[in-house]
């Protein structure tokens, strides 16, 4: 009894005195709205679900994009390599996916080649021979433009590019290098802003040192400022290239979706990107196109990794010099 | 050849790529709007889509953007604040950060239509939400969530560090002082870098795809009950948005008005998108003269 006595007189006394210490249980640490801890739960509960998403992200792609060849044997060597792709045949189906990627490479190569003369030139307009107009028009114009839609640009291709295309090069005028014109437009503004902004970040200690020893204004272009920002430069291209890459309603609207490899950039084509768009809607979960598709998707995720990697590369590179 | 005559051509070269790149631009900015302009009416705004007739317009697809928009805007900012928050206040260099650091560069140059793909997989077949508005939101958050976070990273990495240690001296828990001080000091320019996204979530589609869906039920705008699968508020209805609706009536459509339901729409995204620019830079400028008392 007594000893009973005093345990309930030594606990409220305990408690009291961890309630000083501590200040707060644990539930009211949770509920109280300026605790250090309710924030901390808040915050670090959202950082991680950044890496939730990419985990899962790329394990579910990897999973089902798998399923072809585990699942349905489909031999992962003829599926890269293979050119034809006729998944309605009836008798012996044929998945070929090689027409799909060298699609979406060639669109991505022709579009970088034809937005970079054009996107570098203009950086260069804007951060070193024009500054002031640079900076108060085409900075913001170019800003806004990259954010118009993507659907927009597919269709300014529909109804501007397409018939001039069948105009003066015959055929339908959907075709490979059509595409690449609407992606190289689209990328240009992203391009051209990153460019500009890797090229003003160049000191200008560096322009005064090279003005003093007496260069023009485009020998201090191109031996010293290009050179400076030179893989910023680069990072600014080849994002553009892994934008183009993904690109996937604009380049489907205008390529003429062939599934076949074309001879000239004159041939309709296609790429992973339109592939998945035009029969993903139609095709039941789980049979073998569906899972031919999602492989596809897979590696289009693949390869974007390869472009974040060769950014990071580049930066880091960058970086050490 | 001498060296001016080489700076002389060089820099000519450089004028004209300028100029193309304006001239490329403006073209086809003025031909959407020109073309598009005249299509537009009051009625085309009001009219609901007709599948096959001519005089069909877009109100329920102008409604889904919208609302797709506000939802995706509801789940993204208050997940990429934190985020934000985290790589700018807590993040303590090392591997977790980084590693952090790489999964949001990951997540920024994903292409959309993976986004999308991982959103039909996971979102409409697993989670079983159907092509539906609340699938399309979600898969648009993924898109949208590095955006928010680099804003706001960047936004606390401009203030400047007397505030902090300001609110840290005043014996201020550090979450404390984030919130009171910190956050709204670093508002402005959060708010801004928010609503540029918003035009960015507001013109994407191939995300949008397999995960908010083709079509929209007949929409009764004065049911406003959303459990009812006919009200424009339900969750999990499927959601035709203007930008997906552009693409699906040129691969599609077989009404006999595509050209112009298509430039009309385009006309209407892109004036929606450029209303959100100027918005988000007027803002911007009101409030930085605000501030700085100019």
């Amino acid at each position: 009894m007594k000893i009973g006595k005093m345990v309930t007189d030594a606990a409220p006394a305990s408690s009291s005195r961890s309630k000083l210490i501590n200040e707060k249980g644990f539930f009211s640490r949770l509920t109280d709205r300026t605790s250090e801890s309710r924030g901390k739960l808040l915050i670090y509960g959202s950082a991680l679900l950044m890496i939730v998403a990419v985990t899962a992200i790329t394990l579910f792609l990897t999973v089902q994009g798998l399923r072809s060849f585990v699942v349905d044997r489909l031999n992962f060597w003829t599926f890269i390599t293979g050119t034809e792709w006729f998944p309605d045949r009836a008798e012996n189906p044929s998945f070929g996916a090689f027409p799909f990627i060298f699609g979406s490479m060639a669109v991505t190569f022709l579009a970088a080649l034809i937005a970079t003369p054009i996107a570098i030139g203009t950086a260069i307009f804007m951060a070193e021979i024009a500054k002031k107009w640079g900076a108060k028009i085409m900075q913001p114009v170019i800003e806004i433009l990259v954010g118009i839609p993507s659907v927009v640009y597919g269709l300014i291709g529909l109804s501007i590019i397409v018939p001039f295309m069948r105009q003066h090069f015959g055929g339908t005028g959907f075709n490979l290098i059509t595409g690449a014109i609407v992606v190289g437009i689209m990328i240009l503004p992203t391009v051209a802003s990153i460019a500009a902004d890797s090229i003003r970040a160049v000191p200008d200690s560096l322009r005064q040192a090279s003005y003093a020893i007496g260069a023009t204004k485009w020998q201090t272009i191109w031996r010293v400022v290009i050179p400076a920002a030179g893989s910023s430069l680069l990072t600014a291209i080849i994002l553009g290239m892994s934008r183009a890459f993904g690109e996937a309603l604009a380049v489907q609207m205008v390529i003429g979706n062939v599934g076949k490899i074309p001879t000239s950039i004159l041939d309709p084509s296609a790429t992973l990107t339109t592939i998945i768009t035009l029969s993903m809607g139609h095709t039941t979960t789980g049979s073998l196109l569906n899972d031919a598709l999602w492989s596809l998707g897979l590696i289009l995720l693949l390869i974007s990794y390869v472009f974040i990697v060769i950014i990071r590369f580049i930066g880091k590179r960058g970086e050490k010099r | 050849m001498n060296s001016k005559m080489t700076n002389r051509i060089a820099l000519s070269v450089i004028i004209a790529c300028a100029a193309a790149m304006a001239a490329i631009l403006v073209s086809m900015l003025g031909y959407i709007l020109v073309q598009g302009v005249s299509s537009i009416s009051w009625h085309f705004l009001t009219t609901s889509a007709s599948p096959f007739l001519a005089g069909g317009g877009i109100k329920d697809q102008l409604w889904n953007s919208f609302y797709v928009l506000v939802i995706t805007m509801l789940l993204t900012v208050p997940i990429g604040v934190c985020g934000g928050i985290y790589l700018a206040e807590y993040a303590k260099p090392g591997r977790l950060t980084s590693f952090i650091r790489t999964c949001v560069e990951v997540l920024a140059s994903l292409p959309s239509i993976v986004v999308g793909m991982f959103g039909m997989l996971v979102f409409v077949n697993y989670f079983g939400f159907k092509y539906s508005v609340f699938s399309g939101a979600l898969a648009l958050t993924v898109f949208n969530l590095p955006v928010i976070v680099r804003v706001t990273e960047d936004g606390f990495h401009a203030l400047s560090r007397h505030q902090k240690e300001g609110g840290l001296a005043l014996g201020l828990t550090h979450w404390h002082t984030i919130k009171t001080i910190l956050l709204p000091a670093a508002f402005p320019s959060i708010l801004t870098g928010i609503i540029l996204s918003a035009g960015r979530v507001f013109g994407e589609s191939a995300a949008l795809l397999f995960t908010a869906g083709l079509s929209t039920p007949d929409l009764d705008f004065g049911n406003w009950n959303p459990a009812s699968p006919n009200s424009p508020l339900n969750l999990f209805r499927s959601a035709e948005t203007l930008s997906v609706h552009i693409w699906s009536v040129n691969t599609g459509g077989i009404m006999p008005d595509v050209q112009t339901i298509a430039n009309g729409s385009a006309a209407v995204l892109v004036i929606c998108v450029l209303l959100f620019n100027l918005f988000a830079r007027m803002l911007g400028k009101v409030i930085n003269q605000k501030f700085s008392g100019k």
